[in-house]
């Protein structure tokens, strides 16, 4: 082959090596930014009867609790959306908040949005989860000024 | 729900079509310096680039339907890369083997081991599925780790190569059992730091502003530099050393958040390489080679033959087929890279380690995005490992660092680095399936299970 055909090859082989580069960080790129989707396009966690949008209004501008909230302890700041409706709380991988605390049971409690505000349920933990220091034994009704203890971090609504 | 902001979640995609064009560009390219190769050497394509294309087209894209069957939402990135990796490691491997007469057969038997490899690749993603549970046999691991690391140590099993004792030879066939200790002891590491990690982080004192742990917790961290220093001394293995020894301390560090792991491993690890140097004439000879090659032309030859060819490669490299990387020894194993940076030039070689950095940047991403510690301790350490290797052969194929005798994962010829590589991308994609797969929980799965049932009442 001809030196200038040699060097021809040469480059766009090279040229090639780079393009998958830049096509892989490309996807990449494509990929950190994530596909956002509208609430409404993925599995809706819990369809209430009543139309969404209306409660929404109302409740936010009552200063509507947005997040659950670790207040204090080793987590302090970690905080779950209350947007899909549950927050499963405990040590094991599936929850959304997942505390490091040997006295916090694998699926220790949840928090649910309710038509009129959020409850906090325990799911049979074995230390149990206090609602202002007391221990609940059924799911009860949180607001912004309540705090939940559960092992050693306590946690609460934040707007 | 205009007048308020939407409710808006990132959910990663899948991205399995890309991941497909993209494997596809792959052995594209690997295919593409095949035939260039080919044209460039001999003349004319070789009869057996038909079965070589169909091998190379069918093997990706088995282990690209065990991820789309198995692990749906893991990166799309790292697959490909390491394709890419792999196919031009066979590729520069059939070039050298094109330079003896009469040829011989290096990618032949390299693409045995890439079927292997494919093969352990699609085990772990179909069999194995969930990372989770290998956190249960930690002291097994560890101990089955370190046995194979120290394994090349015992008599009439172990085989001297090259000046270190590195390998183990059973029934004609050679390991290098280390490759495969990297994956048991990360795992080990992973689990056993994940259990510790507090006691490690918290009880302690200070000094000189780093935080020292108490004098019981530095039991495992002195086994590991004990270990490393047996490889260092007996296996005379100053790149295996490194990478267990770096392996350990950086999960340590990874785990405990505590900047004093990493200085503390440095000055033992320093501590130990001076006495190596002292001690043993193979370390001296290696330093020698690294800080003034030209000294000593014979002893020295190999280093320097590899400078040459990379100088004489330039920006653009000589082109493929038209540098003469067989001068140098062992051109298709440990200089695999040197033989690269000959005839893709700078520019070759800067891909190709940049095609490194993205899997290593995928794979500490995982690490970031992992929701389990176990899970992210154990990607962190894989990735690292394989950077850590990646830096230590290159670096020190390009004089950056003294030479050691790891391999270059993926390119380099040698069965068990490919084999114990396929497995680690193939752990790095599983735990990236499950950080990435969307949250379990989104889906009510215990409305109706009975602790519920006062919640739905009260809900309505």
């Amino acid at each position: 082959m001809s030196e200038i055909a040699l060097t021809i090859i040469k480059v766009l082989f090279l040229a090639l090596l780079w393009l998958f580069i830049l096509s892989a960080v490309s996807v990449i790129r494509s990929d950190l930014f994530g596909k956002t989707v509208p609430a409404q396009d993925q599995p809706q966690p819990r369809q209430l009867e009543a139309p969404p949008p209306p409660p929404k209004k109302t409740r936010r501008t009552r200063g509507d609790p947005r997040v659950f909230t670790i207040t204090q302890g080793q987590q302090t700041g970690e905080s779950a959306e209350l947007a899909s409706g549950t927050v499963m709380i405990g040590r094991g991988a599936d929850c959304q908040l997942i505390l490091d605390d040997d006295y916090v049971s694998t699926r220790h409690a949840r928090v649910v949005a309710g038509e009129n505000g959020y409850y906090v349920e325990d799911l049979g933990s074995t230390n149990g989860t206090y609602v202002n220091g007391q221990r609940i034994t059924a799911p009860t009704s949180i607001t912004l000024q309540d705090t939940v203890r559960i092992g050693k971090t306590v946690l609460r609504l934040q707007p | 729900m205009s007048d308020v902001a939407p409710p808006v979640t990132v959910i990663p995609r899948k991205r399995r079509g890309v991941e497909l064009l993209l494997i596809l560009f792959a052995v594209a390219i690997a295919l593409t310096a095949y035939v260039i190769i080919d044209l460039n050497v001999i003349g004319e394509i070789s009869s057996t680039l038909p079965y070589l294309a169909a091998f190379g087209i069918l093997l990706p894209l088995l282990a690209h339907f065990a991820i789309r069957w198995r692990l749906p939402y893991a990166d799309p990135v790292m697959l490909p890369c390491v394709v890419l990796l792999n196919g031009l490691g066979l590729a520069m491997i059939h070039r050298i083997d094109l330079i003896n007469d009469p040829p011989v057969f290096g990618a032949r038997q390299q693409l045995v081991w890439t079927t292997l490899g494919v093969i352990l690749f699609m085990l772990v993603a179909v069999v194995i599925r969930d990372h989770r549970p290998l956190q249960r046999f930690t002291y097994t691991l560890f101990l089955g780790g370190l046995v194979l690391l120290l394994l090349p140590l015992v008599p009439f099993l172990g085989v001297e190569k090259f000046g270190a004792r590195i390998w183990i030879s059973v029934a004609g066939y050679s390991f290098q059992p280390a490759e495969v200790a990297k994956i048991l002891l990360s795992v080990a590491f992973a689990s056993y730091l994940v259990e510790k990690r507090d006691v490690l982080a918290l009880a302690g004192y200070r000094f000189l502003g780093i935080d020292l742990p108490r004098a019981r917790d530095l039991g495992p961290i002195l086994l590991m530099w004990l270990a490393s220093l047996a490889v260092l001394v007996f296996q005379k293995d100053l790149g295996t050393s490194l990478l267990f020894f770096g392996l350990f301390v950086m999960m340590l560090y990874v785990a405990t958040e505590r900047a004093g792991w990493p200085i503390l491993g440095t000055l033992l690890f320093a501590a130990g390489a001076y006495l190596g140097y002292l001690q043993f004439g193979h370390v001296r000879i290696r330093v020698g080679a690294w800080l003034d090659p030209f000294s000593d032309y014979d002893s020295f030859y190999q280093v320097i033959t590899a400078q040459f060819g990379m100088a004489w490669g330039g920006i653009l490299g000589t082109g493929l087929g038209e540098g003469r990387p067989g001068l140098t020894p062992l051109a298709r194993s440990d200089f695999i890279a040197a033989a690269i940076g000959e005839e893709l030039g700078i520019t070759g070689l800067m891909a190709v380690v940049m095609i490194y950095g993205l899997i290593v940047a995928r794979g500490l991403r995982v690490a970031l995005q992992c929701r389990d510690p176990f899970g992210k301790l154990l990607a962190a350490g894989l990735s690292f490992a394989f950077a850590l290797q990646v830096f230590t052969i290159i670096g020190g194929v390009t004089r950056l660092l003294p030479l050691t005798g790891l391999t270059t994962p993926f390119m380099s010829q040698g069965g068990s680095s490919l084999i114990a590589n396929w497995v680690v991308v193939a752990l790095l994609l599983l735990i990236s399936h499950h950080a990435r797969k969307p949250i379990a929980t989104v889906v009510p799965v215990d409305v109706d299970s009975e602790t519920t049932q006062l919640v739905k009442g009260l809900a309505r």
